[in-house]
Formats: structure tokens, C-alpha cells, sequence
């Protein structure tokens, strides 16, 4: 059965980044992509906002009002609900040099996240994943 | 223990024995230095074997025996300049002359020692020289560290003025690309975002000039006597609407007339930053509290308001260039972070100070002391 794109419920994506010029950005395309969008600036509003409801996937920035903000609400996340899809935001690497993705088990299982993406996001690349975490 | 490195180039094996013992175990106390120095000897029987040894090696200063064979001190004297070498030269002649010492003196010699010369004689010597070592040293340093700063304040600017040019091309992307689909309206925000990511840019670029012309110097200062309070509330007319929308109210409270010798434009852009500040970190319905008053020496200002206050930390920061405070409550307020570091600059020419107190969410006062100068000290 063909589900109706009009009744079918939008899949929530949560997303927290502390630049608002970013944030913009982000749910304007997730919301073109047909998703509903809970855009928050901080770690503290993300952590109210993971506590009050399971999102269908969520996307943090790495450093936000903490350096380590992203990994925090990862951790988060994953123990709440396990099977939430995390994208993690980051710029690190083009500031320090050190790199880290989430390609093998390892680094996700002490990552915490699904997929890492470097800022200057290029939309197609987060289109993608989001569609790869969300069929899984 | 800081060690300076001497060459002793003389032929006579028993004055650079001499003058090694001596110096091996001397230590000078220099100014600004931790501990004393102490010295690091090299010797060169002649001239030329002197020459080959500063080629190929670094010294600090060298003691230069007038008279040498294969090549004379002069000669060696004259090496040093040709090839720039960074060194102190301090030449040491049994031929005291006038002659002697202008010409050495003409090439570059920093002093000179007489033979025969008394060890004590040799140490006054070696510390004047050393104090001049370290001194120029200094000066370097420091001329490379201001270097440093404006290449840093050049840098953090190009990123400054990145990020709104950044962030209004990919508003401008989502446009052209009409990710959204073809209904206007759906883009009003991010089009609402872009013009304010401009608008700060603008007022980014104006302060930076305002600081560039006051640091320079081109900004031209017209002293006169001027009334304070009517330039107060001048700049109070600026931020009312701002003020009005978040019903905060601001209050001036001054003896009227407040008269000053002073530049009308560096007062408004004091008062301007002040309240501008004090209106953009306060909380809705809060307050700004302007005072002004002045005795014989001194103008005092202040202006408190009842916002969201800074902590030790921040406050700490406060006064960088292109400093501005990051945590939740100021995310979303604009400023170049430019203002504080103008005014700064404007109050050190009123030999005056800035004192800031502040406490997180219940406000900041700002206090600004300036000093009354006469018609003839500003000339």
C-alpha cells in the first residue's frame, strides 16, 4: 500500500546548533525536504527537548555552549532511545586538524553518533544520510 | 642560567687566558632579568681565525684585539659591518688614541678597553655592554609581539567579516535555488536573517574605521568646552526606540550644565557605546541608569543596567578586541565586539580609566573616569 504523502505524519528531526544563521539554514532545508523540525540553540534546550519526546533522528553540533556539547547530547540521546539516528556537526577538523569520523564501529561506539559531518554542510551529503539512518 | 656567548680574538695567548678567567666566572644581574647572566667564552689566536669563527658561528659579543696579524681588528671590525653580523664589538688597544677610537667608533665598535686593563675594568665594561645586549633584545621582542597583535587583530577581522558574508550567500543559495518552492513569503525570514547579518557587517566595518582613524591619529580632535549632559541625552534619544520596544526605561541623572573640555565626537561615541550596550544585554522592562557628575579634576560617568550581568570570567575577556561575551542570553544580540576596545582607546586620552562590575543576571555598571586637561596640556 502506497502511504498518503498528505496524511502520512512528518518524521520530527531535532536539530541544536548555537549559530542562529545555521539553524536557519538547516530547517529551512529540512523543511523543504517534508520533515517537521525542532530547531533549539543550546545544549540545555536540547537536553529538555530529547527528555520530552523521542525525535525520529537528531543533529547536534559538536561545540556549542560546551566544547564537547554534540558528544554529550549523542550520549544522551543513544540512552534514551537507542534506535534514534544521531548526525553530528562539526568543525573541528577544519580548526584543529584532528579528524574523526564514525566509519568504523569503534570510533561510533565511542563517538555515539551515526554519522559525522564536517560544517560548511553540503546538503546533498546530509540529505543522504539522513535517508540511509532513517531506513535503517 | 641565560649565558652570553663571548669571542676573545687577541694574539697574545696570556691576556685571552686572563680575560677568559675573568669572565668564566663573572655574573651580571641585568634588569629584567630573572637571573643573572653569565658568560659562554670562545677564544681566536688572529684575526682571520676570528673572522672564520663568526661566520660560522653565533656570538654575542666580542672582545677585538686592535692590533692582530694575518687580519687586524679594524679589519675584522669591518667584516662584521659589511656582513651584518649581530654582534657588540668592544676593542681592546694598547694604543689608546682619539685616532684609534673614532675611526673603531665610525665602524661600528660599541666600547673600548685600554691595555693593560684591570679585571675591573674589564667587568664594567663587559656589563655595560651586556645591559645594551639585553635592552635592544627587549625592544625587539616587543616590536615583534606588537607585530604579532595586529597580524592576530588581521586575522580574527577576516573571520569577523566571513561569517555574515558566509551566512548571507547560503540565505541567497536557498533563494536561487527555491528550496522552498516558489511562494515569496515562505523566504521572508531568511531574507529578514540576511539583512541583519548586513546590517551588523556595516556597523562592524564603520566601527572598525572609527577605531582606525582614532588610533592612527587622522581622526582630528576639536578640544573645546562642551556640555556633557546634552550629549547624554542626545545619544539617549538614539536608543530610545530600541529602549521603548522592550520597555526599558532609561534615566539620566546629572547636574545640569556639566561642562568639559573635550571632543564632542569621542563624548557621543562613549555615551553611544555605553547605552547601547546597556540596552542591548538588559532584560525587557529593565532599566538604564546614566549618571554624571564632575568636580575639579575629573568627569565621572556611569551607566548600570539591570540585564543579564556577566561573570568573573567573561568579565575578564570583556575589553579584546572583537571580544564578545558567548552564552545562551547573548547568542542572538548583534555588536562587532569593537565598541569597548574604541572607547579605551578614547579615555586613554583623557588619562582616565574604565571600571567594570558586574554580576550575571542582575546587571552591569560601567564607570568611566576622565580626567580634566587644560587648554595647554592638549597642545
Amino acid at each position: 500500500m502506497k502511504a498518503d504523502i498528505n496524511t502520512a505524519q512528518k518524521k520530527q528531526i531535532l536539530i541544536a546548533d548555537d549559530d542562529p544563521d545555521i539553524l536557519e539554514q538547516m530547517r529551512f532545508r529540512l523543511e523543504a525536504w517534508g520533515f517537521d523540525v525542532c530547531a533549539v540553540e543550546s545544549q540545555k534546550k536540547a537536553e529538555e527537548k530529547i527528555k520530552a519526546g523521542k525525535p525520529a533522528l537528531a543533529i547536534y553540533d559538536l561545540m556549542m555552549e560546551n566544547q564537547d556539547s554534540g558528544f554529550v547530547l549523542s550520549y544522551l540521546t543513544k540512552k534514551m532511545y537507542p534506535d534514534v539516528p544521531v548526525i553530528l556537526i562539526t568543525s573541528v577538523t577544519s580548526e584543529t586538524g584532528f579528524h574523526f569520523d564514525s566509519s568504523t564501529e569503534e570510533t561510533r561506539e565511542w563517538i555515539k553518533a551515526d554519522a559525522v559531518l564536517d560544517k560548511d554542510i553540503r546538503y546533498e551529503q546530509l540529505e543522504s544520510e539522513i535517508n540511509r539512518l532513517l531506513k535503517g | 642560567m641565560e649565558k652570553l656567548k663571548v669571542l676573545i680574538a687577541d694574539d697574545e695567548l696570556g691576556m685571552r687566558k686572563g680575560t677568559a678567567k675573568v669572565l668564566d666566572k663573572y655574573l651580571v644581574a641585568l634588569p629584567g632579568m630573572e637571573e643573572p647572566v653569565g658568560f659562554d667564552i670562545s677564544e681566536a689566536s688572529n684575526g682571520l681565525i676570528a673572522k672564520e669563527m663568526l661566520e660560522t658561528d653565533h656570538f654575542d659579543l666580542i672582545l677585538l684585539d686592535y692590533k692582530m696579524p694575518e687580519l687586524s681588528g679594524l679589519e675584522v671590525l669591518d667584516c662584521i659591518r659589511d656582513s651584518q653580523i649581530d654582534i657588540l664589538t668592544i676593542m681592546i688597544t694598547a694604543y689608546a688614541s682619539l685616532e684609534v677610537a673614532v675611526s673603531a667608533t665610525k665602524n661600528g665598535a660599541f666600547d673600548f678597553l685600554a691595555k693593560p686593563f684591570s679585571p675591573e675594568e674589564l667587568k664594567s665594561v663587559v656589563e655595560k655592554a651586556s645591559r645594551h645586549l639585553v635592552a635592544h633584545r627587549q625592544a625587539k621582542r616587543l616590536s615583534e609581539e606588537k607585530r604579532k597583535v595586529r597580524f592576530q587583530f588581521i586575522s580574527v577581522l577576516a573571520h569577523e567579516l566571513k561569517s555574515p558574508l558566509a551566512a548571507v550567500d547560503s540565505y541567497l543559495q536557498l533563494l536561487k535555488k527555491h528550496v522552498a518552492g516558489e511562494e515569496l513569503s515562505k523566504y521572508d525570514h531568511i531574507v529578514e536573517r540576511s539583512l541583519v547579518r548586513l546590517d551588523g557587517m556595516r556597523r562592524m566595518i564603520l566601527d572598525l574605521l572609527d577605531l582606525t582613524r582614532i588610533e592612527s591619529g587622522q581622526k582630528k580632535r576639536e578640544l573645546t568646552q562642551i556640555e556633557i549632559s546634552a550629549i547624554a541625552l542626545k545619544a539617549i534619544e538614539t536608543y530610545k526606540v530600541i529602549a521603548h520596544e522592550r520597555n526599558i526605561d532609561i534615566s539620566l541623572h546629572s547636574e545640569t550644565p556639566v561642562h568639559f573640555y573635550a571632543d564632542a565626537g569621542e563624548m557621543e561615541i562613549i555615551f553611544n557605546n555605553l547605552i547601547s550596550n546597556a540596552v542591548k544585554y538588559n532584560r525587557d522592562k529593565g532599566r538604564v541608569d546614566i549618571y554624571i557628575s564632575t568636580d575639579d579634576k575629573h568627569l565621572y560617568l556611569s551607566v548600570s543596567d539591570t540585564g543579564i550581568g556577566m561573570t568573573p570570567e567573561e568579565k575578564e575577556k570583556l575589553f579584546g578586541e572583537f571580544v564578545r561575551i558567548k552564552n545562551e542570553d547573548t547568542h542572538k544580540i548583534l555588536g562587532s565586539g569593537l565598541g569597548l576596545s574604541i572607547m579605551k582607546k578614547i579615555v586613554s586620552f583623557y588619562n582616565g580609566k574604565i571600571d567594570v562590575e558586574s554580576q550575571r543576571n542582575v546587571g552591569t555598571v560601567f564607570k568611566v573616569v576622565l580626567t580634566r586637561l587644560t587648554e595647554d596640556e592638549n597642545k
